[in-house]
């Protein structure tokens, strides 16, 4: 279960989840002190962990649309936030999947900041308004990395399995 | 059932007879693209290998691309030593198609590829960057994927778990109002189809106005066409292709360019006359705001950007020169123009434009992607307004969320920074 911390509109694009100034900042130890940098309170009340892990952050459609930069995903990773969304931008739900970052495909999610959401893989249910919301799930082939545990897992496998072959 | 072009490709990468849209592929990759964040690439390639015993081994050297154009000359001590740590790299593996900050051959990687006959039709590139859209400009299927995704790919030449997207076909016919051009095209078509209206969808590009249309210009339909979603635009290889590829990219030997089916199974059609078109301007802060000129033509502009990956070769360049030509930048405002690639920089050099940019008060700056993406050249005050060529206006961009940024052609940039407001240069300049 995951309480709603905060409420994003349509198009949110990866210069709002991690501005282009931080870019140099890459790895993913690093990366979340810069989480929505420029939305000063979000970023304040991540950094001083007021946000606990499994929290949620709904967003409009095409979240995470714009750069490929991978610190948008790390960034959020490193607290361990739920995005849910109508839906997500290809690069940025690729990145999530194989970082691992839970982002959960809800075409019609109706929540408000601090309402408490049990999210599994069929269906988000708002506990403060009884609704449920069908989730879309994640094609077979992605599955697979996440259930691999990401893609450094799930590559790591076939370079296991190139090795024994030979 | 007939094949589109992104069909044929990934079935030929994929060594499959054919595939449809939905299938899920493992391509072969033909060249694999980074620029500073292969500093992040390598971190999770190293990390692949954790715990196997296995050394860690780039699958093909010679199909590996890094150019720095990010952040160049570098903005930071941090830049300065990822960019250090990587030239050890790209050393130490043999990475022969690296491209270094230099006034010879560097500039920024969506130009330096196709520039260098680097990109061909009928392969498949990945590019740690969402414009890598850009290089279907030639025919090739070209798409953006993570740095972890990339990593994945050094280790093993292929991209894994791929599913055949849906293709988009884009007819376009009409010939161009003078002043009106391919980067109208694409913000029109974006306006049309929305932010998401392309996403996990690839944009085949096709009729008269598109064969008639030089590679500088296909190049900025399909590099924005991520705008609207897209994995990747892609123009079928033709005679200008091949044109391009032997004459400006030197490229020798043989080319095979790939055509769609006749029969092919597209999503939806789409048809556009562009012999109407006025210049066309996406307003803030989203790409698909895009409204005529005649909407917001009269505001007040502090930053005229010409360049980047969409805007800054030669044709553009020599379009902004015309228009400036004997003319000055108004007071108020500041003119910043960054070439697309070294190479591109020397020609203008030598055609005389750059000395005819800062005789109008232009400031040139050195190939790269500069204020594209507000890191470290060309930030906006709080408040201020920038009309640019680049591809993106996201709150933010150009290094301040208190700024605003319309994008647009050259010539309307070229029109407006005499002016200093948005004008329309289909109007006549005096
Ligand atoms: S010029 Fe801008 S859009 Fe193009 S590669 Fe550079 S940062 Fe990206």
């Amino acid at each position: 279960m995951g309480q709603v911390i905060y409420k994003l509109g349509d198009d949110i694009s990866t210069d709002i989840i991690y501005p282009g100034r931080y870019m140099a900042t890459v790895l993913p130890t690093e990366t979340p002190q810069f989480a929505f940098a420029d939305i000063k309170e979000l970023n304040e009340r991540m950094k001083t962990k007021q946000v606990p892990p499994g929290s949620v952050i709904v967003g409009g459609k095409n979240f995470g649309c714009g750069s490929s930069r991978e610190q948008a995903v790390s960034t959020l990773k490193g607290y361990d936030l739920i995005i849910i969304a109508p839906n997500f931008a290809r690069i940025f739900l690729q990145n999530s999947i194989n970082l691992g970052l839970q982002t959960v495909t809800c075409p019609e999610i109706d929540a408000n900041v601090g309402d408490d959401l049990e999210v599994n893989s069929t269906e988000v249910m708002n506990k403060k308004t009884g609704r449920k919301f069908s989730v879309i799930p994640l094609p077979k082939a992605r599955q697979a990395i996440v259930e691999a545990g990401g893609l450094i897992a799930y590559t790591r496998k076939r370079v296991m399995v190139g090795k024994s072959s030979v | 059932m007939g094949m589109t072009v992104v069909e044929k490709i990934l079935a030929r990468a994929s060594g499959l007879p054919s595939v449809k849209a939905g299938d899920v592929v493992e391509p072969k990759v033909d060249l694999a693209m980074s620029h500073e964040n292969a500093a992040l690439v390598m971190n999770q390639f190293i990390e692949i290998y954790q715990g196997t015993g296995i050394q860690p081994k780039i699958w093909d050297p010679s199909k590996i691309s890094i150019i720095f154009d990010h952040r160049v000359p570098a903005e930071s001590p941090k830049t300065a030593s990822n960019q250090k740590k990587i030239r050890e790299f790209v050393a130490a593996n043999d990475i022969a198609k690296f491209h270094d900050i230099r006034g010879d051959v560097g500039g920024i990687c969506h130009q330096v590829l196709p520039e260098n006959g680097y990109v061909r039709p009928g392969s498949v590139i990945v590019g740690t960057d969402s414009h890598t859209t850009s290089h279907g400009a030639l025919g090739a299927f070209a798409f953006g994927i993570g740095a972890t995704e990339m990593a994945s790919v050094w280790a093993l030449g292929s991209v894994l778990n791929v599913e055949v997207p849906a293709t988009i076909k884009v007819n376009v016919s009409g010939k161009f109002k003078k002043f009106v051009g391919p980067k109208d095209l694409i913000l029109h078509l974006i306006g049309k189809l929305t932010a998401e209206g392309a996403n996990f969808r690839v944009i085949e590009f096709h009729g008269p106005t598109i064969r008639d249309m030089s590679t500088s210009g296909r190049l900025v339909i399909c590099n924005m066409s991520v705008e609207a979603g897209a994995t990747s635009g892609i123009v079928p290889a033709d005679k200008e292709t091949l044109r391009y590829l032997t004459r400006e990219a030197g490229v020798k030997g043989k080319i095979v360019c790939v055509s769609p089916d006749k029969d092919a199974l597209y999503e939806r059609t789409i048809d556009i006359d562009v012999s109407r078109m006025d210049p066309q301007i996406a307003c803030p802060h989203t790409v698909d705001n895009v409204k005529s000129i005649k909407a917001v033509k009269g505001i007040k502009i502090h930053q005229v950007v010409i360049g980047s990956c969409t805007n800054g070769r030669l044709d553009d360049l020599e379009l902004a020169a015309k228009i400036l030509r004997g003319k000055k930048v108004a007071k108020g405002t500041r003119m910043l123009i960054f070439p697309a690639s070294a190479r591109i920089y020397n020609q203008a050099l030598a055609k005389g434009y750059i000395g005819e940019f800062m005789k109008a008060g232009a400031v040139v700056m050195n190939s790269g992607c500069g204020p594209c993406l507000g890191i470290h050249e060309g930030a906006l005050g709080d408040g201020e307004v920038a009309l640019s060529t680049t591809n993106r206006n996201f709150k933010g961009r150009m290094g301040n969320p208190n700024s605003e940024v319309y994008l647009c052609s050259p010539a309307v940039a070229a029109a407006s920074a005499i002016k200093g407001v948005i004008t329309d240069p289909t109007k006549g300049v005096k």
